[in-house]
């Protein structure tokens, strides 16, 4: 019975299935669609939440269409909603209608990162006055845990300036250049950071487990105590050790 | 078998479904509403704001944790892993009550997010009476069931549903969640006496009731067809339900549900003061 | 360990950088104070949506070429160098010094 009522949940030209009654036996006819409305209606809610910026970026009516073909090609397979949408991205690089503006899926992994770190699980800062009094060859053999809700994002279009010019008034036009973010969570409230030029590279090797030394070498030009500096007030450092 | 306050330690007075936005209301003054009830799925994250809230909560106040997601009445074998991550929530929560619904919303590994019917028949009774009991020993501890909020029937229903809810309980020792706004839907839309149904409940299994607000539809052939959205005040009649199931079977912990429209606090703390009013009314 | 002496060159900043983020110690105040603040909409409930509108019905037929509809929102906003809002030629990124 669970098949062909799910089946024809997700697809409205589908007969409504046999066998499903009204009051005294009669066929159950449209009451089956409030079943219909309350699926595709809560999962185009949930994404509407959880992706905000791609709703104003494309406009409501478009979105709602738009969710309304994405939620029938991915429902959810799990219950726990905080996770859904993580196919979006991909999704948006192949759904025709947007192939215009090839900046989408980047937009939809920034808002599914900050999702992420938001639910992430909490870690305590590293304290960084224990280490700035190492001499410079140990300071530069260090490398790092990262808390949890620490994302990185690189990306070849300015996807920072597009999410702010969404989400903050009078925020200026998004930059005409490719933007690497970071998402720090410092106590609850997950934020997105533009990296300096290098500071994506240097990052990636950072959270690869690379040392501060290696780091400097991957990006050379990136101003690497300026990234220290704002992960460190963004509490994106747990644990430090120094490599032998 | 599982005696009734084991199945349900919460206050036998109002609570709210709790919604982030009333956390600073809450915790300043949360009168005249005594407990809380959190859907569980919403607090199977890692860390961050809503666990700490949850801690915060934990702490002043006792606990119901509500799960939307079980598929309890599914013909699929229940998630292993959402098994997994409730029996996290609930072993280090440790709520005053745990419930689910009878309903299902996954099949063929695609959660539906919605509260779907299933018929009431020996073999959907088997079904759920395993499912419950599975549930009950992975969290070691009994569980309740909510009646639900149904639009339409099955031809091949061969149980009434109050027979159907008995017969798990009797089975499988868990207590029942009787939600008044859904004997109301239900009924209203299968063109039954919600008080007959009230009147018939077996209230001595009945760990915590539901009140919440529905919206007014009709079907194809013009007949009222009722909607459980959640979305705005506990209707009169359901009230007079209410009114009438605590007079026969004593106060009972009874949650005001708001989820669609979420009301400022002194709105749903109003709702819950109606409900403490009945709760005051009769003998405990 | 060897390093350049461009690389030893930034352990003093780096120092500095460290010495100016000192954790402070939690206070319980704090910690119930950050509870307060923006919290994302909980993701799941069990209340029932919009009865028998046809929401649930009426879906635009993708497959079947039956999408007339545009972006309309403030993409239209985003203004990428010229000829690039149709390309797929990514940016390119501002080089380090």
């Amino acid at each position: 019975m669970n098949g062909p009522f799910a089946a024809a949940l997700l697809d409205p030209a589908r007969e409504r299935p046999a066998g499903l009654t009204g009051p005294g036996g009669a066929p159950a006819g449209r009451r089956f669609d409030v079943y219909r409305n309350n699926v595709a209606v809560s999962l185009t809610e949930a994404l509407e939440r959880g992706f905000p910026v791609l709703a104003r970026l494309l406009g409501p009516e478009f979105f709602k269409a738009m969710a309304g073909v994405f939620l029938r090609a991915h429902p959810p397979r799990s219950p726990v909603m905080m996770g859904y949408g993580a196919e979006m991205p991909a999704f948006l690089e192949t759904f025709a209608p947007v192939a215009h503006l090839p900046y989408l899926p980047d937009v939809a992994r920034l808002e599914l990162a900050l999702r992420r770190a938001y639910h992430a699980a909490d870690a305590a800062p590293l304290d960084g006055a224990a280490l700035a009094a190492l001499p410079p060859d140990r300071l530069l053999a260090l490398r790092f845990r990262f808390a949890p809700a620490v994302q990185l994002l690189r990306s070849d279009w300015p996807v920072h300036g597009i999410w702010r010019a969404n989400t903050e008034p009078g925020a200026p036009p998004p930059p005409k250049s490719a933007q690497d973010v970071v998402i720090l969570r410092p106590d609850y409230d997950p934020a997105p950071h533009p990296l300096p030029p290098g500071g994506g590279a240097a990052l990636a090797a950072l959270i690869a487990g690379r040392t501060l030394a290696a780091a400097a070498e991957a990006a050379p030009g990136c101003d690497l105590p300026a990234l220290i500096a704002l992960l460190l007030a963004g509490g994106a450092l747990t644990d430090a050790e120094e490599a032998r | 078998m599982f005696d009734l306050p084991a199945r349900s330690r919460l206050p036998a007075g109002p609570g709210v479904g709790y919604k982030p936005q009333h956390f600073s209301n809450i915790i300043d003054r949360a009168d005249p509403v005594e407990w809380l009830e959190i859907h569980a799925e919403n607090y199977m994250g890692d860390g961050g704001r809503p666990i700490a809230q949850l801690r915060a909560l934990a702490a002043r106040f006792p606990l119901s944790v509500h799960g939307v997601g079980l598929s309890i009445g599914g013909e699929a074998a229940l998630d292993r892993e959402h098994l997994a991550r409730l029996k996290h929530l609930v072993g280090w929560l440790d709520p005053a009550a745990f419930s689910e619904h009878l309903a299902w919303s996954t099949h063929d590994g695609a959660f539906l997010n919605d509260l779907l019917p299933l018929p009431y028949t020996r073999a959907t009774l088997d079904r759920v009476c395993d499912h419950v009991d599975q549930v009950q020993e992975v969290l070691g501890r009994p569980m309740l069931l909510e009646n639900p909020a149904t639009y339409l029937g099955f031809a091949e229903t061969e149980m009434d549903e109050i027979a159907f809810l008995a017969a798990i309980a009797g089975r499988t020792g868990c207590g029942l969640l009787l939600d008044v706004n859904n004997v109301f839907v239900a009924c209203t839309n299968r063109r039954e006496d919600p008080v007959a149904y009230v009147d018939r409940f077996p209230l001595h299994l009945v760990g915590e009731i539901h009140l919440g607000g529905h919206d007014d539809d009709r079907d194809d052939a013009g007949l009222p067809l009722l909607i459980d959205s959640h979305g705005r005040e506990v209707a009169d009649p359901v009230w007079a339900l209410y009114a009438r199931a605590i007079a026969r079977g004593g106060p009972k912990p009874t949650l005001i549900e708001w989820d669609n429209d979420v009301p400022d606090w002194p709105v749903l703390a109003a709702e819950a003061g109606r409900a403490a009013t009945i709760l005051g009314g009769v003998p405990a | 360990m060897s390093n350049t002496p461009k690389t030893l060159a930034i352990a003093g900043a780096l120092a500095a950088a460290f010495a100016t983020h000192a954790a402070a110690p939690a206070h319980a105040q704090e910690a119930k104070e950050k509870c307060y603040g923006v919290s994302l909409a909980g993701q799941n409930d069990c209340a029932a949506g919009p009865g028998t509108t046809c929401a649930g019905t009426s879906t635009v037929d993708y497959q079947g070429n039956a999408w007339t509809l545009v972006p309309a929102g403030t993409c239209a906003d985003v203004e990428l160098p010229e000829g690039r809002m149709g390309s797929l030629e990514p940016l390119e990124r501002d080089l380090p010094a």
